[in-house]
């Protein structure tokens, strides 16, 4: 199981980079124009750590890449991706890792993103498509059982939330400035968490 | 993008380098860390004031980095927070057992990056460490609805005045209370003519056209709240000075400092003639200039425009304002 975390922040790292540029664009629209380089930079720092490392457990591979990502990105990413990633990892230690496991350390990761950002549902944030998307693995584990699918759900659930970003008004960040001018722009943090979870479906399962 | 510049990814480090190289009497710089310290830091008995905040702004914060102003500062990406690793070196470095003052502007990543510094430091070290947010800009009318007011100008008014406190000796509590006085009595509004291009984006952040102007404008090359056809000095002095007036409100009998600042790109010609206007707009509300502040000190890369921000004074706040600073942004007294 270590490999495939291991391949998923891989598989983010090189889909962060290719969508560097499309992020950027994104947060120039609403925001100051570093969302790109930062994802891309952090998660760059999070693969050269695996180039050295080797870990004996998920979650201390998880807690080095969020401490990894609040040490390189700075900005609001660094801390909120960051801090899901810490508390990812804190909360899988000693556990076996199941789907309802790492459920409950997806749910763990962004209870920290929401303690560190104060974000709620509909402020136009990374939350935005962070909920909905426990809520669709949940389902699906409940459902049947199977983390492939749990993780598909998830990633199909936090595209349609990053989707309906778009007609929000920004409550939170940057683009929180331009009050109604932040509509008709999709969140940029909001993109950033569907890579994530579309990359988790391809290489956790 | 037209810049002078060898490789985007390298802007920071090698302007911090060639700080370091031209200010080798007053600074010294942590590369590595990318800090910013005053050379005699730490100074025994004195509270240690750091800031710090994304590159782009300066001379703010490292060119206030000296007698008089700041122990430390630690610059991130360009428009980008610096990490807390940064911050928390910059504390355990400057603490001289006095404690420590974080000057943070309202930035969600600044103030989530310092918050994280301020915990880390004080359950490794047992460093006192106190923060002032600052949170100045009228534009941000609504702040129950955002991320509240962004620190702009009054941050540089802020690190002079509070520097001078610091420098006297006084304790860590009564130098943030002071910072917190200056904070919640200045209030500034800020406009654009130009977008800005951030290096590793490699174009301009928004476009303006010719006949148009970005009112409420941040220091990040954001938008801002209105856009507007382009208009005479003298009606834009009134659109940043009037919301500033009502805001606190400034009333007549009021004394201030005045500062028209640069955001990069527009020339001191047009500075001066902008604070010409604000000037004649402060004499009619009856409100006197203590003392004014023009020039380039809090920018956003080479965006033109400007922002006026006020700082309601008294006898105290004069004396510090006058007190000896030897930074390479600002100098005077020693």
């Amino acid at each position: 199981m270590i490999d495939k975390f291991t391949d998923w922040l891989r598989d983010s790292a090189k889909v962060l980079h290719e969508n560097a540029a499309y992020l950027t664009e994104l947060d120039s629209a609403i925001g100051d124009a570093d969302h790109g380089a930062n994802m891309d930079r952090g998660f760059a720092a999070v693969v050269a750590v695996l180039d050295e490392t080797s870990f004996d457990s998920v979650d201390e591979l998880l807690k080095k890449a969020g401490m990894t990502l609040v040490s390189k990105v700075g900005g609001a990413s660094g801390p909120l991706y960051g801090t899901f990633f810490l508390r990812f990892g804190t909360a899988l230690a000693g556990l076996s890792l199941t789907p309802e496991s790492i459920g409950t350390g997806l749910r763990a990761g962004v209870d920290g993103v929401l303690a560190r950002g104060k974000a709620e549902l509909g402020d136009k944030t990374m939350y935005d498509a962070w909920a909905p998307a426990l809520d669709a693995y949940d389902a699906a584990v409940a459902g049947s059982g199977d983390l492939g699918a749990a993780l598909k759900a998830a990633a199909e659930a936090s595209a349609k939330g990053r989707d309906a970003t778009v007609p929000l008004e920004a409550r939170k960040g940057r683009a929180s400035y331009l009050g109604e001018r932040s509509v008709g722009h999709q969140d940029p943090g909001a993109t950033s968490t569907t890579l994530l979870l579309e990359s988790a479906a391809r290489t956790l399962a | 993008m037209k810049k002078l510049i060898n490789d985007p990814a390298d802007v920071v480090s090698e302007a911090l380098a060639g700080m370091a190289a031209a200010h080798p009497d007053r600074l010294r710089v942590d590369h590595e860390n990318r800090i910013v310290y005053r050379k005699e830091a730490p100074r025994p008995g004195k509270v240690g004031l750091i800031s710090g905040g994304g590159s782009g702004h300066e001379p703010l914060h490292g060119g206030f980095v000296g007698l008089g102003m700041l122990d430390a500062a630690c610059a991130g990406e360009v428009f980008t927070s610096p990490v807390p690793d940064q911050m928390m070196a910059a504390t355990k470095a400057v603490d001289a057992g006095a404690g420590v003052l974080h000057i943070v502007k309202n930035y969600t990543g600044d103030v989530m990056n310092f918050e994280m510094a301020a915990e880390l430091a004080a359950a490794d070290a047992g460093t006192e460490v106190l923060s002032v947010v600052t949170n100045d800009d009228v534009a941000v009318q609504d702040s129950l609805y955002t991320a509240g007011r962004r620190g702009v100008g009054v941050t540089v008014l802020l690190e002079k005045i509070v520097g001078a406190a610091a420098e006297e000796g006084r304790s860590l509590q009564e130098v943030a209370d002071l910072a917190q006085r200056v904070n919640d009595n200045g209030r500034s509004m800020g406009m654009a003519l130009t977008s800005c291009t951030v290096p590793a984006a490699g174009k301009p952040t928004f476009d303006l056209a010719e006949n148009e102007m970005e009112l409420g404008i941040g220091i990040h090359g954001e938008p801002g709240r209105q856009r507007l056809p382009l208009a005479p000095a003298r009606e834009v002095a009134s659109l940043l000075v009037d919301p500033v007036l009502s805001d606190l409100p400034y009333t007549q009998g009021d004394s201030v400092i005045a500062f028209v600042n640069g955001l990069g790109g527009t020339p001191l010609l047009e500075l001066y003639l902008m604070y010409n206007e604000v000037a004649q707009l402060l004499d009619r509300a009856g409100i006197t200039v203590a003392r004014s502040l023009v020039g380039n000190y809090i920018t956003s890369l080479e965006m033109a425009g400007c922002s006026v921000t006020l700082l309601k004074v008294d006898d105290e706040l004069v004396r510090l304002w006058d007190a000896p600073v030897n930074t390479p942004g600002l100098r005077w007294g020693a």
